[in-house]
């Protein structure tokens, strides 16, 4: 998304199309460009278009100086040959847990035995497998034989060619919907916590709601601080989103147009933070253009530029809200015991800035939100957290649906490469058939857009065929087999 | 004697359908003639001609022939018209194509506002999304980008023409920098536009020209499109597309009329935007900006999008959905004595539902001898027959076969005809249940023809269908052809669906008293004397007895040994049934209430038969049956299973009441003693709360926390209640065993009868709204304490006071709002979930792919594996593979080494 909106903002400021690729696939945004060194960006581009892209965006040339070469000389050494923005732009230091089992050699060679059987076993069933024979003890000639049998059951239990598998998996997860609680429950264990949960749920999961209705994030620790609860409570009130409204009382003197900022001891001292922090994060605040002056230790007052009750409402606002602390997004966090010691599970959720916490552990800490997972860890993850959410959702309501139905949902939503929810504005909206669309919704629009470009249906799928009269090219239509009896002898 | 015939069953397959638009020079040559009188018919109810019934538009009376093609009203198609515009409209449902296009080309060379290197730019990126397998979407974004491009140029690259904005005022009214632009104008600036200018614009320029989107003729219709109705009173009903055509020509008239002698400016242009409004609405009377034209009734058109549209438009209601014949539907009604594959179908409706016999050299004789029979025949004792309703001659045309003709046509029959037979028993037809919410809610069944007016079937089928028998009506749907019968035979019979897709376990099997019975005739083992014994197996058509015990000198059968009857030869198994209370330590064998379920080579050693071993949805034993011996072993475990459970139950009958509910009087001095406990400590709740002494729960308030201590102690209060009831309500007790054997109900509904009902909730919470500041006016305002707030002491059996009546109603209320909102929303979930995967299948190499051959996954579910063949999900029972591959006799060993390992 961000990618295309940087480039389709160059491309209104008159830079041509395919410097604009370039730099987007370079994870440049206009900001960025305009402050990035002269250097950086002829590496993707040519010099030429270099010089015209910064006159273009108004950015003045600037050159690294020998310092900076040096450093990022240093954290790429191949940048020139290799066009990963990843080294150019250093971000933080994230080493993505490797959680894909390895084989050993046990199940290595049960796995060639399969294979040479004629059917490789997924590794899961050569896992479980081992594991069985392991603790029994075979002998080559009965290992032999179970595994033979092994495979004669596996290849019986495959899908069957044709099989409507869409169809299947679809009525798999709509049927139990029937069967599903509307209303939103406390997240189990965390009472404090609200989530929704039941069909409204899973309706959110496959629609790909930006943002969850009720957003949460589970928050693990390093092993150095998650057994250690005033550790563990500096983290979670780090993470919480404080505002000044939240630690000191805000009032207007209207007499003195200025804005008094009681602070509140006690609660500063339990969230831990300083009169210093507070005057700095006002400091922070762009809007506010006042001076803040303390008044004693309890007492901070801005003081209006001139005499307006707007601009002093706009300051008594401002401070209000003013952030002193935690992450934008996360109104509260809830601190729990579990087996792997402390957990902080959080209400709303911003995972992209979790990592930066150095006393989270960032392989383990999740979020509720599948748009989040997607933009910060990818597409796969973006699958993963579709399965997950989903699977959850129907597990709690204690209705057992087959993981792979699941699967299925989840791939196809998250098929060419970004997360698409179900339904018209997703998949339902971009299948190739102009029948199919017109079946399903917004009918008449889709009939007049079909005939402005000669659209073609190829008549391949189930609703288009329906539609015309013929068999569908699922299941048993998909066969064309035809009986043609041999001659009878005369007689 | 082979005869060449036409290959039967063998269709042409429609390649592709290519969608256009028309010009209106294809317009006007496609047409059958030229309307120009707005009347319909004349004086005497003939249509007039060059009028809008004119007879070359097709015919919709029978008898006439069409004036265009000369056929009659079953093969005329029906033909195409054309209205000659006086001056050209603008077609609404292109109104934002026509801006787009207007926006970024030049107003006076007609190029695109482009400069060559966007144009190659544009062309290339088009070209890659293209070879990237961008779809329509994907196309429409980057058109309108374009567009957006080309819009904001002020200065034509080409010729060098200031270009004036140009806005459009909803709906068809485009004005330049405020002046108006009228359609012509707007026709003639698209003409402009060069072919090769409108590919980047989202047009194909071999399919449709921009002018065409500016009309200047108006098909017409043909009247097989727009029938008109007669009413009973004579009168002439004519449909709304009719009415609507009749405004346009009407106005058409005018505004040529008007305009052919030179009318003021102001006339035209307003009988044109006239015209318009007609235009518009007879495409789409929906539009927003201009009110919907009305019939005289004052009801709103119904126009041409509004057809097609919506779920009861032309696409979703008859070209997505059709109807059939050869269907049936009735009201259904139990049946245990039906097999599970079977449906039992009314005689009456038997007679009506017919599958096609192809008369050849082989059957030819006793086709002429059913033929003969006629329409009703009967047996010697009454008993139904089947008869033919029709004679299908080779040229197609139908013989009604009637009492009298029967002989005489049965005598001419001919090999290639085909006859029409009525339903026999053994036939294969759908039943269905709506709504259809999975491939189970449509199942083959064998026909059983039975007296009376009911649909019959056998009970354990209600499960996947989610049928009862409280007025529940049923379809059937007779198959056809024989590959149809095929493939519900094979695929789509009830023995086949025992295994659900959802997820790999059984969704058909017993339920209520099948369960029951079950459980009375395994549970502790009773013994059964010879009378008792016969009675079950003859029920289940067993012949083979299990060996007796001789007690008393007198031969007795164990219930067990009965039961193992059902069971397949070499079934091993070991589980606990829906009875266990999950001790710490299982003792196994020695379970103290015979819950631990141990079969071994098909013989029952321990434990008892309840909803873990023969239910729908749970039964383990049915699970593996179906599964390891197949769908017909599968099927005959259930049946007899279910039919000596039947049995077992009838020897000494099986009801409930509500003395099931009695408990003893210091049972109920106790619950009281606890509730009011529970009520007192909720008040001294409420007390703290008052006087503010009352502690937080963190992240709480104060009001959450007391909501919350409240909540839990009430619950506390009801489940405790629940548990002395549930003291004195032992497994002699009906209602416990139907509860404890999973067979109906539960131990909560049985607490709430006896015990007492607990706290109702409206979302969640306890009631809190009504009056002013309390729930009822019975109450003292601010009453927080138990009974004001919705806690109902009393049981179902006691009865309910009045206060907890109307607190109990109201909980009652938002569960049967929860159903209705829930029913739609999961519905429409379901509707959108199949339209996205309704196209996907797994192709021959494993792979799951969609209709743009697009891999969807490299291998079904990962491991390829069909959920509904899996155990549970899992590909391979490996326990299960080790006791089959070594036996019995290393199974001991093996059982040994696994507990060792800390297996099973």
């Amino acid at each position: 998304m961000a990618r295309k909106d940087t480039v389709n903002a160059l491309i209104r400021r008159g830079v041509s199309a395919k410097v604009s690729e370039a730099l987007a696939n370079a994870n440049f945004k206009i900001g960025d460009l305009k402050k990035a060194p002269f250097e950086l960006i002829t590496q993707f581009i040519s010099e030429e278009d270099a010089e015209e892209l910064l006159k273009l965006i108004g950015a003045k040339k600037t050159h690294i100086d020998k310092d900076q070469l040096k450093a990022s000389k240093k954290v790429t050494p191949k940048k020139e040959s290799k066009k990963k923005v990843k080294e150019v732009k250093p971000r933080m230091d994230f080493k993505m847990p490797d959680k894909i089992p390895k084989m050993n050699e046990f199940e290595k060679s049960i796995s060639a035995m399969a294979i040479k059987m004629g059917t490789p076993l997924p590794m899961a069933l050569i896992q479980k497998v081992a594991a069985k024979i392991n603790s029994l003890g075979m002998d080559k000639k009965e290992l032999d034989i179970f595994m033979k049998e092994v495979v004669a059951i596996y290849k019986r239990r495959l899908i069957d060619s044709n099989e409507s598998a869409g169809i299947v998996s679809a009525q798999s997860i709509g049927e139990p919907g029937t069967q599903m609680t509307m209303r939103t429950f406390h997240y189990a264990g965390v009472a404090e916590i609200n989530v929704t949960l039941g069909l409204p749920r899973l309706i959110e999961v496959v629609d790909a709601r930006r943002t969850p209705s009720t957003p949460m994030m589970t928050v693990h620790l390093k092993d150095n601080v998650k057994n250690d609860l005033d550790k563990v409570k500096r983290v979670a009130s780090n993470i919480e989103k404080t505002q000044l409204i939240d630690v000191a009382s805000v009032e207007t003197d209207i007499e003195n147009m200025q804005v008094i900022v009681k602070l509140d001891t006690k609660k500063l001292t339990e969230k831990n933070i300083t009169v210093d922090e507070i005057k700095a994060s006002l400091g922070k605040e762009r809007k506010l253009k006042s001076d803040v002056q303390s008044e004693g230790k309890k007492m901070l007052v801005i003081k209006a530029p001139e005499v307006s009750f707007r601009k002093l409402q706009q300051i008594f606002e401002i401070v209000r809200d003013c952030k002193i602390k935690g992450i934008e997004g996360i109104n509260r966090a809830v601190i729990r015991m579990s087996d792997d010691g402390y957990i902080i599970y959080t209400e709303g959720s911003n995972l992209a800035k979790m990592p930066e916490l150095e006393e989270v552990d960032p392989s383990r800490t999740t979020t509720n939100s599948i748009t989040e997972i997607y933009t910060v860890l990818g597409v796969e993850a973006g699958r993963n957290a579709v399965i997950k959410e989903a699977g959850d959702t129907l597990d709690e309501q204690g209705l057992t649906v087959d993981k792979r139905h699941i699967m299925l949902v989840a791939d196809i939503m998250t098929n060419d490469g970004d997360v698409k929810a179900i339904g018209r504005h997703g998949i339902s909206g971009r299948k190739s058939s102009v029948l199919a669309r017109a079946a399903f919704e917004i009918t008449s629009a889709h009939l007049l857009k079909a005939g402005l470009i000669g659209e073609v249906d190829a008549l391949d799928g189930v609703a288009e065929n329906i539609i015309v009269g013929q068999p569908v090219t699922v299941g048993t239509g998909a066969v064309n087999l035809i009986y043609s009896p041999k001659k009878r002898r005369n007689k | 004697m082979m005869v060449s015939r036409p290959r039967v069953g063998v269709s042409k397959r429609i390649q592709y359908i290519k969608f256009a638009h028309i010009s209106p020079e294809e317009i006007r040559k496609m047409s059958g003639v030229k309307v120009i009188t707005a009347d319909t018919y004349d004086d005497d109810g003939f249509p007039i001609e060059m009028g809008l019934m004119d007879p070359h538009l097709g015919v919709i009376e029978p008898g006439l022939r069409c004036r265009t093609c000369g056929a009659r009203v079953e093969d005329c198609p029906g033909h195409f018209g054309h209205i000659d515009l006086a001056m050209p409209v603008i077609h609404v449902g292109f109104i934002k194509d026509i801006k787009r296009l207007l926006q970024s080309t030049c107003r006076s060379c007609g190029r695109i506002l482009l400069t060559e290197k966007q144009m190659e730019e544009e062309e290339e990126l088009r070209f890659m999304l293209g070879s990237l397998g961008g779809d329509t979407t994907d196309f429409d974004h980057l058109m309108k980008r374009t567009a957006k491009d080309a819009s904001v140029r002020t200065i034509c690259p080409h010729c060098d023409a200031e270009q004036l904005k140009i806005t459009l005022d909803k709906p068809t009214t485009f004005r330049e920098e405020g002046h108006k632009l009228t359609p012509k104008e707007v026709r003639e600036r698209l003409e402009r536009i060069p072919d090769e200018d409108l590919m980047p614009m989202g047009l194909n320029h071999k399919v449709s020209r921009p002018e065409w989107m500016i009309l200047t003729a108006l098909p017409v219709p043909p009247v097989t499109v727009r029938p008109s109705i007669t009413l009973e009173s004579g009168e002439r009903s004519e449909d709304d597309l009719t009415h609507k055509l009749v405004d346009v020509l009407r106005i058409n008239q005018r505004l040529r009329e008007n305009r052919d002698a030179g009318a003021p400016q102001l006339i035209v242009e307003d009988l044109w935007e006239l015209l318009q409004y007609h235009i518009t609405t007879y495409f789409d009377n929906q539009t927003s900006g201009i009110p919907p034209a009305r019939h005289r009734s004052g009801r709103p058109l119904k126009t041409l999008v509004q057809r097609l549209k919506g779920k009861e438009g032309r696409f979703r209601s008859n070209l997505s959905g059709k109807r059939v014949n050869f269907s049936a539907r009735t009201v259904i009604s139990p049946d245990p004595v039906l097999s599970i594959n079977e449906v039992g179908i009314p005689v009456k409706a038997s007679r009506e539902l017919t599958i096609p016999i192809r008369v050849t050299e082989f059957n030819i004789d006793a086709v002429k001898e059913v033929t003969s029979r006629g329409i009703a025949p009967e047996g010697p004792h009454g008993e139904y027959l089947p008869g033919v309703n029709y004679l299908i001659r080779a040229d197609g045309r139908r013989i009604k076969i009637t009492d009298r003709n029967a002989e005489l046509v049965s005598e001419g029959i001919e090999i290639g005809q085909v006859i029409e037979r009525q339903l026999v028993d053994g036939d294969i037809v759908l039943f269905n249940r709506q709504p259809s919410l999975h491939r189970m809610s449509m199942m083959a069944h064998k026909v059983r023809v039975m007296p009376h007016k009911t649909f019959r079937f056998n009970l354990c089928v209600c499960p996947p269908y989610n049928a009862d028998f409280d007025g529940d009506e049923m379809n059937v749907h007779v198959l056809q052809s024989p590959e149809a019968i095929a493939e519900g035979r094979i695929l789509m019979l009830v023995q086949e669906n025992i295994l659900s897709p959802r997820f790999g376990g059984p969704v058909i099997g017993g339920i209520h008293d099948n369960i029951t019975g079950a459980f009375k005739l395994t549970h502790n083992n009773p013994l059964l004397n010879k009378a008792d014994t016969s009675m079950i197996l003859s029920k289940a058509n067993v012949y083979d007895w299990p060996e007796p015990v001789i007690v008393d000198g007198k031969e007795m059968w164990y219930g067990k040994d009965i039961f193992s009857i059902a069971l397949p030869d070499g079934l091993n198994l070991i589980y606990k049934s829906s009875i266990c209370q999950q001790c710490d330590k299982c003792k196994e064998m020695n379970c103290d209430i015979d819950a631990y379920v141990k079969v071994k080579d098909g013989q029952l050693l321990a434990g008892t038969i309840d909803e873990k071993s023969v239910g729908a949805f749970k039964g383990k034993i049915l699970d593996k049956v179906s599964r390891d011996y197949g769908a017909d072993a599968g099927r005959i475990f259930l049946e007899t299973s279910s039919k000596m459970a039947l049995a077992a139950i009838m020897i000494t009958g099986f009801s409930t009441s509500i003395d099931d509910e009695d408990i003893p009087e210091e049972a109920k001095i106790q619950i009281l003693e606890q509730l009011r406990q529970a009520i007192e400590k909720v008040g001294g709740y409420v007390e703290a709360y008052r006087e503010g002494t009352l502690e937080a729960m963190p992240g709480r308030s104060l009001e959450e926390t007391l909501e919350v201590e409240a909540m839990r102690i009430l619950g506390k209060a009801r489940d405790g209640a629940g548990q002395i009831a549930g003291r004195y309500l032992g497994l002699e007790n009906s209602a416990v065993i139907m509860a404890k054997s999973g067979a109906r109900g539960s131990m909560l509904n049985l607490s709430q009868m006896a015990g007492c009902i607990g706290q109702q909730a409206v979302r969640g919470e306890r009631i809190s709204r009504g009056y002013h500041h309390r729930t009822l006016p019975h109450f003292h305002k601010y009453d927080l304490g138990a009974d004001a707030k919705g806690f109902v002491t009393s049981s179902y059996k006691v009865g309910l006071n009045p206060t907890e009546y109307f607190f109990h109603s109201m909980g009652g209320r938002e569960g049967l709002v929860d159903t209705a909102v829930r029913t739609s929303r999961s519905g429409y979930m379901q509707r959108r979930l199949i339209n996205a995967l309704e196209d996907l299948k797994v192709v021959n190499d494993g792979t799951v792919r969609n209709t743009a051959n697009t891999i969807i996954q490299f291998k079904f579910g990962e491991d390829g594996i069909d959920p509904s063949r899996s155990v549970q999900g899992e590909a391979v029972d490996i326990d299960d593979t080790l006791l089959k591959v070594f036996g019995d006799k290393r199974f001991s060993n093996i059982a040994k080494e696994l507990k060792a390992a800390g297996g099973e």
